[in-house]
């Protein structure tokens, strides 16, 4: 049995199902992200662990013991709020003490305790300020002080980076997987930012409209993703439609009009669609990166270059093709770029590309 | 008036708005720019706050009235009369009674309103504000009609067998009716302050294991504590300088300060003894209310600005 597990765990405003029958299991000690846009019901799905929404229906099971309806107070668990909610009218020392007062943990030992946990978060020299004397990224450590002090059974992020600037943030997701590695707590982080759950988690789990899309390792949810919402929410990706024209054991062929087909295997399909026949629809899903460019009239598809995009250790160029506008990444070699006009040839791999069926087609 | 001339020319016909001047009052001294407010200030304020001073330095002749005397013998006389320290102590004790009630009930008064629902809160906030926008005098009237010896109060009380008591003309009948109309100038500032708070503060409490009841002392309440402050000194401030409720409750011989001096000025003709007493009670007043705000925002400035 897993550490905490959730079972068809549902929440509903009425008629508004915030979470449908969300199942999860999670292990002692791993790093699980959940992932997905504004209002998927990532957060509403922290808020009933954290017990701050009381589920409407299944079970929230936490080591063995059914947590569903017990009170937020008496979980014991470690949150780490978006806003940080610090206690302004405390000390950082008197903030990251509280959870251990409560637990009637005498004098000595939250001492020491605090001592550990803000040099932990390399806050030693702050023990004295407040917190409106300190920075946001100071505030965050604060507030990741606070909650792992207690050693929670399960540390709970909310958003915990949405408030720090582009630079800072990429430090504190590396601090902050090097803080849970050392201390092993099992850590469950709310975010809608893709790339910090790729980064930083053993696994994501993709949500949407209320539901688990997909639970995988950030690699695998990268490179084969189950629907074309995951596709296009973790990364970026070209999705061509086609059809499936022929199929001879796991062969398959498709048709994918403007003159080009695409053969392929059905390993390349999500394992629940392998069953897919002649006739069905399928989106061909290829990551900008994957794709190569080269001279004019070389590659399966030509292209013009409408515009392009410097990210330092990357050029994005956007194409014009007959399949419609595509995306293609290139490593920032030091050459010479393309120029916006130029004509290109565009090609790929056949392993390099995913097939998923069309919503419309499995209904 | 050369900076007036030169932004009066006419701004660049609209097309960009950025590239504008300035508009002619930006050009104007600081000083210059608060003149209409400073001028009604002094009129009102300054000019008659001075004359009353000086017109505790003049002497009470029954005859003539006030005769410049240049001496601090009505000081004198206040000060050292405990007829008139009875009145002191009696109008700061029944401020200082009715802020400690306005707080003990305004607080937890705001924290329940800012906890409810919208029809609810706009129908409770205008509930608390409504002695606001009653004139003094009626609520003082109806305040006396409740409380008399054959008011609905003693008839309740006689209902079970008790009374009938002299509630009228009592300090308490002064008190009651002083926190009822000061209660809104208690719960604004700290519906305020409650506004400020991070709702999140208290599920970080919860989650730190702490109950419902400690997340309530150990954490809203402090975060509420500048909201009380400002609110106590309001109250504190309005009560010990009240006079209609005092005059109407509290009848002839339950005296206050302010009831005082308008006995000084109207009754007894003194105006310099008045205007002593008034003098007196101002800055007692200001005295008592620096101190409270001293010593409070020391603790929390640093905390919580």
């Amino acid at each position: 049995m897993s550490f905490l597990t959730l079972t068809d765990l549902s929440k509903s405003f009425g008629h508004l199902h915030a979470v449908a029958d969300v199942n999860l299991s999670v292990e002692k000690g791993e790093f699980v992200s959940l992932l997905g846009p504004s209002g998927c019901g990532k957060t509403t799905t922290l808020q009933m662990i954290a017990g701050f929404i009381e589920a409407t229906r299944g079970r929230i099971m936490l080591d063995g013991r059914d947590i569903t309806h017990m009170r937020p107070n008496r979980r014991g668990l470690g949150i780490v709020f978006q806003s940080y909610a610090l206690f302004p009218h405390m000390s950082v020392e008197q903030n990251v003490s509280f959870g251990l007062e409560m637990r009637g943990i005498d004098k000595s030992e939250r001492r020491e305790r605090v001592r550990e946990a803000l040099s932990l978060v390399r806050l030693d020299a702050f023990a004295h300020r407040f917190p409106r004397e300190l920075s946001g990224g100071q505030r965050q450590r604060v507030a990741l002080a606070r909650a792992i002090v207690i050693a929670p059974p399960v540390l709970l992020l909310d958003e915990p980076m949405s408030n720090l600037d582009a630079k800072l943030r990429e430090d504190m997701q590396f601090e902050l997987r090097g803080i849970q590695r050392k201390i092993g707590t099992t850590t469950i982080m709310v975010t809608h930012d893709q790339s910090e759950a790729l980064s930083i988690s053993d696994r994501v789990v993709v949500m949407e409209a209320g539901r688990i899309t997909q639970v995988d390792t950030p690699y695998r949810a990268y490179e084969r993703p189950e629907t074309s919402f995951v596709s296009q929410f973790i990364g970026k990706a070209n999705m061509l439609r086609g059809t499936i024209v022929a199929r001879d054991g796991e062969a398959i062929r498709i048709d994918l009009g403007h003159d080009l087909a695409e053969t392929g295997s059905t390993s390349q399909l999500p394992e629940r669609e392998r069953a897919i026949g002649v006739g069905d629809a399928v989106t061909v899903c290829i990551r900008p990166e994957k794709l190569k460019l080269g001279a004019a009239g070389s590659g399966r598809l030509p292209g013009r270059v409408t515009s392009r995009f410097f990210l330092g250790s990357q050029w994005l160029y956007r194409l014009d093709s007959r399949a419609g506008e595509m995306l293609v990444c290139c490593q920032n070699h030091g050459d010479e770029p393309l120029e916006e006009g130029a004509q290109v040839g565009i090609d790929w791999n056949t392993e390099s590309i995913r097939f998923i069926q069309q919503e419309a087609a499995r209904g | 008036m050369d900076s007036t001339l030169r932004s009066s020319e006419p701004a660049a016909t609209g097309k960009s708005k950025r590239t504008r001047r300035a508009p002619w009052h930006a050009y104007l001294p600081m000083w210059m720019m608060s003149a209409p407010a400073l001028l009604l200030f002094a009129v009102l304020v300054i000019v008659p706050l001075a004359m009353t001073l000086a017109l505790t330095f003049y002497r009470f002749d029954p005859a003539m009235g006030p005769v410049a005397a240049f001496d601090l013998h009505n000081y004198a006389e206040v000060l050292g009369s405990s007829y008139f320290h009875t009145i002191f102590a009696r109008t700061f004790g029944i401020a200082a009674l009715v802020t400690l009630l306005c707080v003990v009930i305004g607080t937890p008064e705001a924290y329940i309103l800012s906890r409810m629902g919208d029809p609810w809160r706009s129908i409770f906030l205008l509930v608390i504000l409504a002695p606001l926008l009653v004139s003094v005098v009626v609520r003082a009237f109806g305040w006396s009609m409740l409380l008399n010896v054959n008011g609905l109060v003693n008839q309740l009380l006689g209902a079970f067998g008790f009374g009938p008591y002299k509630l009228l003309y009592t300090t308490f009948a002064i008190v009651i009716a002083l926190v009822h109309v000061m209660l809104p100038f208690m719960v604004i500032p700290v519906w305020t302050a409650l506004q400020r708070i991070d709702p999140q503060t208290e599920n970080a409490a919860l989650s730190l294991m702490a109950s419902p009841a400690v997340t309530l002392w150990r954490i809203v309440l402090p975060q509420l504590v500048p909201g009380i402050l400002s609110g106590s000194l309001m109250v504190f401030g309005l009560s010990a300088s009240a006079f209609a409720i005092p005059g109407l409750l509290g009848g002839r011989r339950l005296k206050v300060a302010a009831t005082t001096v308008y006995d000084q000025f109207l009754s007894s003709m003194n105006w310099p003894l008045g205007a002593t007493i008034a003098m007196l009670l101002l800055v007692a007043n200001l005295v008592v209310m620096l101190t409270y705000y001293r010593v409070l925002e020391r603790r929390y400035t640093r905390s919580m600005g």
